[in-house]
């Protein structure tokens, strides 16, 4: 792909939780568009890339450029460069003391500037479109897994964002709930939003994920389109690490 | 400790809820033996005099209580009021990434946490001999809210630090994460939520505020600024009674008792909002 049509472009990353090198040398972009599914075992560093495009985490090392935007740049404003970037964390995150039309309002009004009634409007456009029109008043905690996650997807919708970032979207649910979070960023993914999800979902990333990176060990071990490297990985170890997600019953250690 | 060693204990153990049973005959016991002596020993029409006069009660509600309990209110209000805005400055203080703040904010923590509300009122009283000129506005309450306040805030400062530390972690993330500064996360998330954690620790503290503000006699003050206690004690020492005083330490309850009663009210609301 070109860099021009790149809407995420990270070169040579490097992290660190103290000693604990989490991060190594990860050059990664993602087109404008595209959806890429981000697998891999737990402590491979997934979720931290994710956390290092819209600079939850700070790096220690390397660019990430968003929009063609350096993030990393000490002069970027970074609250400003966050605006477009939505991110859905893996335990909701919904703010417990607001409903949920509010938690989509608050950053509207707050950061956007936006007058209540037209923040009210965009919160409830967005509310219909992950198919929650019924409980906008209803506050998280009388919400269920999927619910609260739907409207956790159209508080980071509500601000118009140019990219997504899913953090295992759907490991805190109950099995039953996975289906309606799914459709709804399948749905997402149809209407060409750009969107990296952390997911142990692989039939998800099989039908809706453009491509697909392997991590291991702080590094993208393999990537390619899911066909390829779901059915036929070149990598032992993510030969290794999809018999162990597909056929756990099979696993011998 | 007690567990019978694969059943060789010897003797015969009292199971748990005859044992509890005697426990409870024994406590009522006592409690009947205290009521007894308490009927035969004491004089009770001398202590009804003494405590419970019908007459010099009224006369002591009638009689300046009202005005006592208002300004009880107003000292403690204000004094509040600054603990609160001060400890939260405090809390963000000690919570803050630049390191001679939170030093700051420990040295005066512990420093007014430590000391006697006592000995604040009294070096407030003695104030103008450090800074001559120096008048504190609206006296005397300006004197006696800076003296609570700077009681209140220490205390206020460390409920306030534990209760911005139960937010959790991700509602800041998720704050940030939609483009809010720290500051607008701090204000519309993180704060919103520690202060309903607070409620019932700053009630107490509320409490604690309303008692320390009877220290005001210190202060020295004109009968039309007398708190609760210091009218109640004046009045008790001119009728050479005690009666007045307990009127004194009833209109402590009637502001007592209504706030327990507000904050649990708001404490259910909160924790259906949840």
């Amino acid at each position: 792909m070109a860099a021009s049509d790149a809407l995420v472009e990270i070169r040579g990353l490097n992290k660190y939780f103290g000693a604990n090198h989490v991060l190594r040398d990860i050059d990664f972009s993602v087109a404008r568009g595209e959806v890429v599914c981000v697998i891999g075992p737990s402590g491979s560093g997934k979720s931290t890339l994710l956390r290092c495009i819209n600079l939850l985490e700070q790096p220690q090392g390397g660019t990430v450029v968003v929009n063609g935007e350096d993030l990393t740049d000490p002069d970027c404003d970074i609250d400003a460069a966050r605006r477009h970037i939505g991110m859905v964390f893996q335990q909701f995150n919904l703010f417990p003391h607001h409903s949920a039309l509010d938690n989509c309002v608050l950053a509207l009004m707050t950061v956007l500037k936006k007058k209540r009634p037209e923040a009210e409007r965009i919160a409830r456009g967005n509310l219909e479109r992950v198919g929650l029109a019924e409980k906008m008043d209803a506050y998280p905690g009388r919400l269920s897994g999927g619910q609260q996650q739907r409207v956790a997807i159209a508080r980071a919708l509500s601000m118009g964002p140019d990219l997504m970032l899913f953090d295992e979207p759907t490991s805190a649910l109950d099995p039953e709930l996975v289906g309606e979070v799914l459709a709804v960023m399948r749905r997402l993914a149809g209407e060409g939003m750009t969107m990296i999800v952390v997911t142990h979902e692989i039939a998800f990333a099989r039908e809706v994920a453009d491509r697909v990176v392997f991590m291991d060990g702080g590094g993208i071990v393999e990537q390619g389109k899911p066909s390829q490297l779901l059915s036929d990985p070149r990598e032992p170890r993510t030969r290794d690490f999809l018999k162990r997600v597909l056929k756990p019953a099979e696993s011998e250690d | 400790m007690s567990s019978p060693d694969n059943g060789a204990a010897p003797r015969r153990r009292l199971s748990p809820r005859r044992r509890a049973q005697r426990i409870r005959a024994v406590q009522y016991a006592v409690l009947i033996a205290v009521i007894g002596a308490a009927v035969l020993f004491a004089d009770w029409s001398q202590v009804g005099r003494t405590f419970f006069d019908p007459g010099l009660m009224r006369d002591t509600v009638a009689h300046g209580l009202w005005r006592a309990l208002w300004n009880t209110l107003v000292y403690t209000a204000g004094g509040f009021v600054i603990g609160l805005v001060a400890g939260t400055l405090l809390a963000l203080m000690r919570l803050s990434d630049v390191a001679p703040y939170r030093w700051l904010a420990t040295i005066y923590i512990e420093f007014f946490r430590g000391l006697p509300a006592l000995v604040v009122f009294m070096a407030f009283s003695l104030l103008p001999l450090a800074f001559p000129g120096l008048a504190m506005p609206w006296p005397p309450y300006g004197t006696v809210w800076a003296a609570l306040g700077i009681v209140g805030s220490a205390y206020m400062a460390e409920t306030i630090r534990a209760g911005i530390q139960a937010v959790p972690r991700g509602q800041i993330e998720a704050a940030r994460s939609l483009g809010m500064t720290s500051g607008q996360a701090m204000w519309q998330v993180t704060l919103p939520q520690a202060f309903r954690i607070m409620i019932p620790p700053l009630t107490n503290e509320l409490i604690m505020l309303i008692k320390d503000s009877s220290l005001v006699f210190i202060v020295g003050l004109s009968a039309a600024n007398f708190d609760l206690t210091k009218f109640g004690r004046a009045a008790a020492n001119s009728n050479v009674n005690i009666t007045p005083l307990v009127v004194a330490g009833l209109g402590y309850l009637i502001i007592t008792l209504p706030l327990s009663i507000i904050v649990r009210r708001m404490e259910a609301s909160a924790s259906k909002g949840r």
